[in-house]
């Protein structure tokens, strides 16, 4: 699903936030992503999601080298890929429902499949009762269910979390964690970058370790060797 | 608040059925104009006056032109013969002009019917009694047929005139009428120079609503790009507001222009009356009123577009 072929990521300003970094994971597989504060998780989840370009190396999606992805092709890459952020990134004037909705409409899902599917998503992360409100009216937990909601909604075959849990007491970062395992079990690719540890730990997934920017754990192979 | 939240609304709404119905997508931008009135209006308000402006300065020439040609008819020549010419060949000439039927009157005026109105007018009749010979020509005026003669054959027709063996010189009253078409062609140059400043003014007013708008939901563009938006998809509804802006003012300019002629025409129609003149106040045509509508639409849109292009690739997720 994902490779990272020696992929460096220098930012303007000279900080190298990745460092030869090199991974695959695996289609239906899931994984998490992890280290100290700074050491590159959000970076490495911004390179596949094209909100970043490498400085040196390859980002390999599907078999396709998309470091050389032009800017026009970026939003139907980013189709493919559900996203779900920390701050969640809702529209906060829109209901729950429009939120969820929103990829369906972008990608020209016809009028009538709409109701149907945003539906069917909200009833996976239990919220089908709070479609009509706005999501300031949610708890935090079912912010972040709206944000996994809108990720799944156009079934990708790729789910990148950066700190899905990150303001979740531990109750409510489990029933998180045990939505992307359920999702993870129907084939979808699940990428988490996480600082919980005891969680990680015990979900039993494979692990990559960052630090400063080089991997010091990896439980995923290095390559594909065809 | 509750403005800003429904202008909102609409944004997403147009997002929604962006692409299947343009359609859909002109009647929200459209709606969010609406659902903001006071913003708006302003905006169009001063848009209009932009386009309005040029449009009135078109009237006035248009008129002032109009004006011109039907002065003509005060137009006289006045052919002073020579000294050696005589009366009968004086009569002669007055029935060659009045042959050519291009002229409404023409009249001789002799050497003694001349001093005589010098001696009226002049004030200086008892010294001209100490002259032993009278020193004023004959003269021949010729009053031109309006309907005939345009204004601008007028020059070669006194030169033709003169021509004749027994006119010493002429002259034509109508150095002013010369100067005034001169002045209305520099006026026409100033109006279309400052057309073009107003047009481009109204690119920029357009730009920048439009700027604006998007530097508004800068965190929306963001996150809608996020989840897979093409550029054309959120340029769109941002390119109908532009296009709504700029047609509404061109309707409300053209309505000020109408407004504004038919105030102006009352009062000249009375005046035209009085003085038996056949002018007419001319306002704006269907055509040239669609004209100006088009032409505030194509401003809005093009503005928009420039506004657009710039700003949107400004906007990336982070
Ligand atoms: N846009 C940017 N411009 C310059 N430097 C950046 C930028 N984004 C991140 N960095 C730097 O790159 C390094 C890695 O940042 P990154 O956000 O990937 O870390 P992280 O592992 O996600 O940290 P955290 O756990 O705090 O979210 C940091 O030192 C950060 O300061
Ligand atoms: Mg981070």
């Amino acid at each position: 699903m994902i490779e990272f072929h020696q992929v460096f990521k220098r930012y303007e300003g000279g900080h190298e936030a990745l460092k030869g970094v090199s991974f695959a994971l695996k289609n239906g597989e899931m994984a998490f992503l992890t280290g100290h504060s700074g050491a590159g998780k959000s970076t490495l989840l911004k390179l596949i999601a094209l909100m970043e370009r490498p400085t040196r190396g390859q980002v390999i999606l599907d078999g396709q080298n998309i470091s050389q992805a032009k800017d026009r092709q970026i939003p139907f890459h980013r189709r493919k890929i559900g996203m779900i952020f920390q701050d969640h990134r809702l529209l906060y004037d829109r209901s729950v429902y429009d939120n969820v909705a929103l990829p369906l409409v972008i990608a020209g899902v016809a009028d009538r499949d709409i109701p149907k599917r945003v539906r069917a998503a909200l009833d996976k992360v239990g919220l089908l009762t709070k479609e009509k409100q706005l999501p300031i009216q949610l708890s935090g937990g079912e912010q972040q269910r709206v944000g996994i909601a809108r990720a799944v909604v156009n079934k990708p075959p790729l789910l990148l979390a950066d700190e899905p849990t990150g303001n979740l007491d531990p109750e409510l970062s489990a029933e998180i964690m045990s939505l992307f395992e359920q999702f993870n079990q129907v084939g979808v690719s699940v990428l988490i970058a996480s600082h919980d540890l005891g969680l990680i730990a015990r979900l039993k997934h494979p692990v990559i370790t960052l630090k400063d920017g080089q991997t010091i754990r990896n439980d995923l192979i290095e390559e594909v060797h065809s | 608040m509750a403005g800003a939240t429904a202008h909102k609304v609409s944004f997403l709404d147009r997002f929604k059925m962006a692409l299947f119905l343009h359609k859909k997508n002109s009647t929200d931008s459209l709606l969010s104009i609406l659902k903001q009135p006071t913003n708006s209006l302003l905006t169009i308000m001063v848009l209009a006056i932009a386009l309005a402006l040029p449009g009135i300065f078109y009237i006035m020439t248009n008129n002032a032109k109009a004006l011109s040609s039907n002065w003509e008819s005060t137009m006289a020549i006045s052919l002073y013969l020579e000294e050696s010419a005589g009366q009968q060949q004086a009569q002669e000439l007055v029935g060659q002009l009045l042959a050519q039927d291009k002229f409404q009157s023409v009249s001789l005026t002799s050497k003694e019917q001349a001093l005589e109105e010098f001696k009226k007018y002049s004030g200086i009749g008892d010294s001209l009694e100490m002259l032993t010979e009278n020193p004023l020509p004959m003269v021949i005026n010729v009053v031109p047929d309006e309907a005939k003669v345009a204004l601008s054959e007028l020059q070669p027709l006194v030169e033709s005139l003169e021509k004749n063996p027994i006119v010493d010189s002429s002259s034509l009253d109508a150095e002013w009428i010369n100067r005034y078409q001169e002045i209305l062609k520099i006026s026409e140059k100033i109006g279309s120079f400052i057309s073009l400043l107003l047009a481009i003014g109204v690119l920029l007013i357009v730009g920048n609503t439009i700027r604006l708008a998007i530097l508004n939901r800068r965190e929306e563009i963001q996150v809608i790009k996020l989840v897979g938006a093409t550029d054309a998809f959120i340029r769109r509804p941002f390119l109908y507001t532009g296009l709504w802006y700029g047609l509404m003012a061109g309707v409300i300019a053209a309505l000020m222009i109408s407004i504004l002629s038919n105030l102006v025409a009352s009062s000249t129609g009375r005046l035209a009356e009085l003085y038996q003149s056949q002018y007419q106040l001319l306002g704006l045509s269907l055509s040239q009123t669609f004209t100006l509508v088009g032409i505030g639409a194509l401003l809005g849109l093009f503005g928009s577009w420039i506004s657009v292009r710039k700003h949107l690739k400004e906007i990336q997720p982070t």
